[in-house]
Order: structure tokens, then C-alpha cells, then sequence
């Protein structure tokens, strides 16, 4: 019944492919060319008007990892059956099946220069509490003095401070992924001479050392993965944040970087979007929850059932960016986070409360989470950003 | 042949794929791209290829990776010893150098390993690449040119074209990320853990004889552990183990007997945290729940 939908509207199947490739490509999922002719393919050899058989195919083609494959269902039923709510940009995309020529436009939160400056705004406070300029109501230590580095974060909002928020950032990627190691491993690149190799091959050559040998310190980096909170009481923060995972994804192609407020969303592929503007508002419309409750233990536990394995070992240091205020229990919480210690990571809190006066940890869930953080620290300026960098080398 | 059949005929060889995994497999056959499958251990992610080569009618070629995996393991090797041997040989009869080089540089003295021999057989074989995600990233990338090029280049004796095109089943665990160009290349199917329904129909195919009630049992047991919070969920493989476990040991009834049941729990949870968080009063009201 629905198949027949698609015969009404203008455009061939192959048109109709093409545009649900970039719904997919705007939805986060990568797909491109190769993809739509794959799919040209398998079309020929099912029953194409089996709505169902059709869905599978394009779900082997195009869902390329699990995320991708949990999400294709919802992300097909909307696009072909106009079934269920668009992650992202419907307007965008209505715009497009009335003119095809604007295909090109597709990609994703880019829109265009105006929408920059304004839009950004406009949308912390659309989707969150409404108080993002009002300035909130907690009396906060560091504003008293206005100059830029010590405003609180939720007043830094101007692209400026974005990219000084990123910078700080990559300085602190880089305390934390410059590690040293005392070994030595066997390579000819190296500068130092392996002298019982070489003397060991001089066995051979009558004593004589023919073929030298060097060692070199082998790069042992230390990996991050960072987990951001943007549930309602952090959405103020959010973008500044974000703006500085950004900063510390661009270091290392290896950082990983999650949103969650009562889902767990993986972000780095978006993160890694140069332009962060743009970025960010891709990942807005990426969060479907964005401002809404927080689930903290929750989300640690579907982080440890879903992506520790791979991503956390002892040489990871995970980043939580939180306020602690969880709905969950706090026994949870620290069963979570004592799953995630045994792993051999450094975890590192960073609140925004705590730069606030008189603050005490006492949100049940971050008290029950404190005996398992490594380093705890404020992080509601960029000075107390750039503070902790210099702790981090010791951990 | 469309995809109902390929779920068919996986059946009728023993295997009960889900609808999405059929289908997967059949888009991989028919644009003759490589099938990487992804899922806990334990889901039959590699049993799908063993399965694949019986129906093909084929050869399994299996290539199990590791970290440290090179292409001396995986693809090719000179035979040192027997060139060493054969350069002896020839300074006693008293060739000329280059008739040298080109005797052991000869095929004869290749050892071929399982990349190789996959490319180079008369039927494409089913290759198997288990567990891909434990090898080294360099060796995925090496992966890469033979999935989309089906050649390999041996430096000292050029390039050798694939034959036949083998049908190309990769497996990973989540040790570590893939790299999005070896996603590309691939045909995704995510295997879960089977539904009710499914897993019944697997445990009638492998134990035909089984009653009815006391597998809806061990079924109903199974499925209420995995949502136990457990360190490591048992798959179909452990619900196989555990089934002949309990019918080798004649229990009809799951509630009959709680301190057998509880001794034959070892063939579900396999690590010490698990088999703690099952005692026998869980292990009770998950046979109540089944029930």
C-alpha cells in the first residue's frame, strides 16, 4: 500500500535512492555514491515493491556499524512511509523533494552564515530552560571580574570564545596524550644504539660489528574519551563544551566523544566536522533529548555494556563532563563507575558547580561517584579549564 | 535464488538466520562484496560461514586473527629452508647465479597461506575472516587491497590474480573500532542474541527429540538470564551446551531439581563475578519466570 506512494511522486527509484542516501547522510549514518549504486544493484535481484525485503537490503548496504544499524529502521520508516518524527532537518529535506536542484544543499546544519551567529542562540534557548542569557539565578565567584577568561561559561557564548575554549582544549589533549615511556623497543629509526644486539651480531662476524642496531622510546599515547552531559541543568553549558570536545577530538583521530542526557549518543564522527559552528549544530539536532532529564548511571552502564570494551583500557583517560545531578540511584552510580575503574582507566570529573562558592558534592549522584574520580575539578570558566591542565600530567 | 531461499537452505543446514541476516547474506552473494557480521560472542557469527560453504557446497577457508598477525601468517611465506637447501644443490652442480634466483623464487617454493590460497582456487571457497578486529590495524589495511582488488603482489614473483572470486565472511567482536574504509567495503548485518521464537526453533533443530515444555524451559531461562546485569551474556553456543548438559543428565523439569540445576549453570556463566550473581534463589525465580 505504501509502495505505491513513491510511484506518485516525481523522480525515478534511483532519484528517490539518492535522496534517502543523503537522509541517511544528514542523519549521521555515511553513506555516499557507492552505496546508492549497491543499492541499484540489490534491487535487481529482490522484490522491490516488498516494502520489507527492501528495508533489509538497504539496511545491509547502508548501516555500516551498530549504531548505524539500530537506527536505520527508524530513519527508513521515516523517510519511506513518512512514518514517525525526522531527527533532523524536515524542512530541510521537504524543501529538497519539491526542488531537486537544491540537492546540493543538503548537507547537514549548514545554514549558511547568517544562521550562525543567530541561530545558535536562538536554539540553547529553544530547547533548554529558556535562561541562557538571564544569567541564572546561583552567585557565581569567578564573574565578578569581567574580563572574558573568567566569565562564566554560560555567558560565553560568541564564536570567539568558542575557539578560545577549543584551544584550551587541545592544550590539555596534549598534557594528558604526551606520555613517556622509559622502554626501548628494537627500531633502526631510532637514535640510540642497541649495543647487545650489535655485540650479539658480531658474534657472527668474527667480532667485528658490521651492523648496528638502534632503539627508539615507542609512542605510547594516552587515549581520551569524553562523556558530556547535556540534560536541562547543563544545557548552558553545552555549547561552550562542546566546542571543547571539539578541541580535544582534533589532537588525536582516536578520542572518542559521547553525548547523554537519557540516551547515549556517540559523537565523534560529527566532532570531527571542521567547522564548529557547524558541528555543533549538527550535533543539537543530533540529540533528540537535548535539555531534557539526566540519566547518568544509566548511561555510564550502557557505555560500559556497549563501548568500554573497546575503547577503555589502562591507557585511557575518560573525561565525565557533569553537574552530578542524576535520577537514577546513586548506588547504581557507583557500581557503574567501580565497573568502569576496574578497567584501569583515570577518570576525570569535571563539573561546572564546582567553580561555584561554598560548593559541596552533595547531588547524591556525584557523591557516590567522587571515591572512583581521579581528578575532580571545576570547569565553568576557561581559567579553570586551563587550571587543571598542569594536575593532569600527574595522574 | 532470492533471500527466502538462502534463509531456507541456512535452515535446512541447521542454521536459523533472522530475516535481516538472510538478506545480508544474499546481497553479499549477489554484488559479490564481503559480509561483515558483528555481535556478541556466542551469537553464530562464525558458525554463519561454516554453514554458508555446506549449502555452497564448498570449501571453508579460515583465517583466524590475532594481534601480530602479518602477512607471513596470512598470505604468503618463501619455504627458506628448501631454498637454502636448493642453493646448496645447485653450487655442487655449478649453475649460473640467475638460474639460481629464478628456481627459488619459483612458485614451488612459495608457501601459501590462507589469503592466498582462497584467491587461487578453481570454486571460490567461503574465507572466513574471525575475528578481524583482534588483528592489527596494518593488517586491516593490507585486508583492504585484497577485498577490493583480489590480487596480491608478491614482490619477488608479481602479481597473482584471483581466480575465482571467494565469498568473503568477516567477523568481529568489538576488541577494537574498524576503520570506516573496511566498513565500506562490506555488506553490515548486526547478529543478536535470537528471539524467543528462534532460539526455540534452533534448540528443535539440534535436539529433536527434546520435549516440548522442558525447552520452552531452557529457553525461557535463557532469555530472562541475558537480561540478568551479567559480565558475559551466554549465547546460542552456551544454550546448546546447557541443553545437552541437562538432557544427558535426564532432568525433564527445570523446578525439579534446584542443586543440579545450579550445578549445570557452569555451562551458561562463564566468569566468577557471573556465576556469584546467579545463586540459587535467582536461579529459581528465573525458572518460575520461565515457566
Amino acid at each position: 500500500m505504501q509502495t505505491t506512494r513513491f510511484l506518485e511522486r516525481s523522480g525515478s527509484i534511483a532519484e528517490r535512492v539518492t535522496d534517502f542516501m543523503s537522509h541517511l547522510r544528514g542523519n549521521g549514518i555515511p553513506v555516499g555514491f557507492v552505496e546508492t549504486d549497491a543499492a541499484m544493484r540489490a534491487f535487481a535481484s529482490i522484490d522491490v515493491l516488498d516494502v520489507n525485503a527492501a528495508r533489509m537490503a538497504l539496511k545491509a548496504i547502508c548501516a555500516r556499524s551498530e549504531d548505524g544499524f539500530e537506527r536505520f529502521d527508524e530513519l527508513f520508516m521515516a523517510f519511506w512511509l513518512n512514518r514517525g518524527r525526522e531527527k533532523s532537518g524536515g524542512a530541510k529535506r521537504g524543501k529538497i523533494r519539491n526542488n531537486a536542484s537544491q540537492r546540493s544543499n543538503l548537507s547537514l546544519g549548514d545554514g549558511g552564515p547568517a544562521d550562525r551567529s543567530s541561530g545558535t542562540q536562538s536554539e540553547v534557548d529553544a530547547d533548554g530552560t529558556g535562561d541562557a542569557s538571564s544569567g541564572g539565578e546561583g552567585k557565581l565567584v569567578a564573574s565578578r571580574i569581567s574580563n572574558l577568561e573568567k566569565t562564566d561559561f554560560r555567558q560565553l557564548m560568541t564564536p570567539d570564545a568558542l575557539a578560545q575554549a577549543e584551544q584550551v582544549a587541545r592544550l590539555i589533549a596534549r598534557q594528558i596524550r604526551d606520555r613517556r615511556s622509559r622502554r626501548r623497543r628494537a627500531d633502526n629509526s631510532g637514535k640510540l644504539i642497541d649495543l647487545r644486539r650489535v655485540a650479539r651480531a658480531a658474534v657472527q662476524t668474527g667480532g667485528e660489528p658490521l651492523n648496528l642496531f638502534r632503539l627508539k622510546s615507542p609512542d605510547r599515547p594516552v587515549t581520551l574519551v569524553t562523556l558530556l552531559d547535556v540534560s536541562g541543568s547543563m544545557t548552558v553549558y553545552a555549547r561552550v563544551f562542546l566546542a571543547f570536545l571539539k578541541g580535544l577530538m582534533s589532537t588525536d583521530q582516536k578520542t572518542e566523544a559521547f553525548l547523554f542526557h537519557t540516551k547515549l549518543v556517540n559523537i565523534g564522527e560529527a566532532l570531527r566536522d571542521h567547522d564548529t559552528l557547524r558541528a555543533i549544530n549538527r550535533l543539537s539536532m543530533m540529540a533528540q533529548g537535548f535539555g531534557g532529564g539526566t540519566k547518568i548511571a544509566g548511561n555510564l552502564a550502557s557505555f560500559n555494556a556497549q563501548y568500554a570494551r573497546r575503547m577503555v583500557n589502562g591507557r585511557t583517560v575518560v573525561i565525565i563532563l557533569s553537574d552530578g545531578y542524576d535520577t537514577d540511584a546513586p548506588e547504581k552510580m557507583a557500581s557503574e563507575m567501580q565497573r568502569l575503574k576496574k578497567r584501569g582507566c583515570k577518570v576525570i570529573w569535571l563539573n561546572p558547580l564546582k567553580g561555584w562558592k561554598d560548593y559541596a558534592p552533595v547531588a547524591q549522584g556525584m557523591a557516590a561517584a567522587l571515591p572512583f574520580v581521579d581528578f575532580f575539578a571545576a570547569a565553568n570558566t576557561l581559567d579553570s579549564l586551563k587550571a587543571i591542565a598542569p594536575h593532569l600530567e600527574a595522574l | 535464488m532470492t533471500w527466502t531461499d538462502i534463509k531456507s537452505d541456512l535452515a535446512g543446514a541447521g542454521y536459523v538466520a533472522s530475516d535481516e541476516l538472510a538478506m545480508a547474506v544474499h546481497i553479499s552473494q549477489t554484488l559479490s562484496r564481503p559480509l561483515l557480521l558483528e555481535g556478541a560472542a556466542g551469537v553464530g557469527k562464525t558458525q554463519i560461514a561454516k554453514t554458508l560453504a555446506q549449502i555452497l557446497d564448498t570449501r571453508l577457508i579460515r583465517l583466524q586473527c590475532y594481534e601480530g598477525l602479518d602477512a607471513a601468517t596470512s598470505i604468503y611465506e618463501w619455504n627458506y629452508q628448501r631454498q637454502l637447501l636448493s642453493i646448496r644443490v645447485a653450487a655442487e652442480e655449478d649453475v649460473a647465479s640467475a638460474e639460481i634466483e629464478d628456481r627459488i623464487f619459483s612458485e614451488k617454493y612459495l608457501l601459501k597461506r590462507p589469503l592466498l590460497e582462497a584467491i587461487q582456487q578453481d570454486v571460490p571457497p567461503v574465507l572466513l575472516i574471525d575475528e578481524i578486529d583482534r588483528a592489527d590495524e596494518e593488517f586491516e589495511a593490507y585486508l583492504l587491497e585484497l577485498l577490493s582488488d583480489f590480487q596480491i603482489s608478491i614482490p619477488e614473483l608479481g602479481t597473482i590474480v584471483a581466480t575465482t572470486r571467494p565469498h568473503v565472511v568477516l567477523t568481529a567482536n568489538g576488541t577494537r573500532d574498524l576503520s570506516d574504509a573496511l566498513r565500506r567495503r562490506c555488506i553490515y548485518s548486526f547478529v543478536d542474541y535470537p528471539d524467543k521464537r528462534t532460539e526455540l526453533v534452533i534448540l528443535k533443530t539440534h535436539f529433536s527429540q527434546l520435549n516440548g515444555h522442558l525447552a520452552e524451559q531452557i529457553v525461557g531461562f535463557v532469555q530472562a538470564l541475558r537480561k540478568e546485569d551479567l559480565e558475559k551474556k551466554p549465547g546460542v553456543a552456551e544454550l546448546l551446551d546447557w541443553t545437552a548438559a541437562i538432557s544427558g543428565l535426564g532432568i525433564n523439569d527445570l523446578s525439579d531439581d534446584p542443586a543440579t540445576l545450579q550445578a549445570t549453570l557452569v555451562c551458561l556463566l562463564k566468569t566468577q563475578a557471573d556465576q556469584a550473581a546467579v545463586p540459587t534463589e535467582v536461579a529459581q525465580r528465573l525458572v518460575g519466570k520461565a515457566a
